[in-house]
């Protein structure tokens, strides 16, 4: 039993084999074996443009990302400084979740990078492949007779047609964990749009709503006390002004 | 024998090494079989460094079909089911 793309290429050998049989001229098989391979390998490119563009919208979300820690950060130390802990402990959970996704963000870049690279590589063997398959059908067509030639075409279409069905294969997988993240960030879209990284901290909203709720079961707490620890400490606080300066509300948000 | 390795390269291997495959070949069956996938994980990865180490690769300019297509290196244990059953990937 062949494996997996030993299954695809016998598809396309018995593709191969049937154009070989109703062919009259060998010439004319090879030259359009030839032309169907040089297509092919167009279809290589735009699937290495397409993981390319997956690559670049990720990039894109990790900017934006990374300028929300930043501004998280910056608004606990407001919030901090003017004595709402409870505020600053919000934002500070909205950048541990922010960050946690920066991780991943990270991961899956990487794995495209490896997979454009794997593509590109493997786009590279089959242009040599076809090459070979072009001085072939020359030596070919010069040199045998036509029974003779549809043998010699048979085994070097066998092996241009196993390349060609293994970079197939190649692209597929590639697209398919490409598909996997597009959805992931489509759902990260989602959830920005829903406010979770909302740039307002709703100061003075007094209520926590249900992703500030989801936020407070998906980071931990202990990482985010240790950040509120360190803005204490860099804004010299422990002497925080009195808290009714800013206002009602967000002071029933944190538990007693 | 010519071994490919799904979505990355063709592989020449003597006969010791191709033996040495087809053993492998026969624990993955028997690993997929008893539903033990840490298993074949592992045996499919012997497989792979066998060729890998064993095995020359072929040039670009070489236009030969493969004797054997091992699946490609990140196959899932689903996958595997309908790849290693029966006599494996090598005929024995």
């Amino acid at each position: 039993m062949p494996g997996m793309g030993g299954r695809m290429s016998v598809v396309i050998k018995s593709k191969i084999n049937k154009l070989l049989d109703r062919a009259e001229d060998p010439s004319e098989t090879l030259e359009y074996s030839y032309q169907k391979q040089m297509e092919l390998l167009q279809n290589v490119k735009k699937g290495i443009a397409d993981v390319v563009t997956s690559k670049k919208r990720l990039q894109l979300q990790q900017q934006k990302l990374e300028q929300q820690v930043v501004k998280l950060d910056t608004q606990a130390r407001q919030a901090l400084s003017q004595g709402r802990e409870d505020l600053a402990r919000t934002a500070l959970e909205r950048k541990q979740f922010a960050q946690g996704e920066l991780q991943s963000l990270d991961q899956q870049v990487a794995e495209l990078e490896s997979q454009q690279a794997g593509l590109i590589e493997k786009e590279q063997k089959l242009r040599s492949k076809i090459d070979q398959f072009r001085t072939k059908k020359e030596v070919i067509k010069a040199q045998y007779s036509a029974a003779e030639a549809s043998v010699k075409i048979s085994e070097a279409a066998s092996g241009v047609g196993e390349e060609m069905a293994d970079v197939g294969m190649a692209m597929q997988r590639a697209l398919d964990k490409t598909e996997d993240m597009r959805a992931r960030a489509g759902a990260m879209d989602e959830l920005e749009a829903a406010g979770a990284f909302d740039d307002n901290l709703a100061l003075g909203s007094g209520s926590t709503d249900d992703i500030d709720r989801e936020l407070h079961q998906l980071t931990s707490q202990s990482e985010v006390d240790e950040d509120l620890e360190r803005l204490k400490a860099e804004l010299g606080s422990g002497s925080a002004p009195p808290q009714q300066e800013l206002g009602s509300g967000g002071e029933q948000e944190r538990p007693a | 024998m010519i071994a490919r390795i799904a979505t990355e390269s063709q592989y020449r291997l003597d006969d010791e090494a191709a033996a040495q495959l087809n053993e492998l070949d026969n624990e993955a069956v028997a690993a997929v079989d008893g539903g033990d996938e840490d298993r074949f994980h592992e045996v499919f990865e012997q497989m792979l460094d066998l060729v890998r180490r064993e095995g020359s690769p072929l040039g670009d300019d070489e236009l030969e079909e493969s004797d054997v297509i091992l699946p490609p290196p990140d196959i899932s244990f689903v996958e595997a089911g309908s790849e290693f059953t029966g006599e494996g990937l090598i005929p024995d």
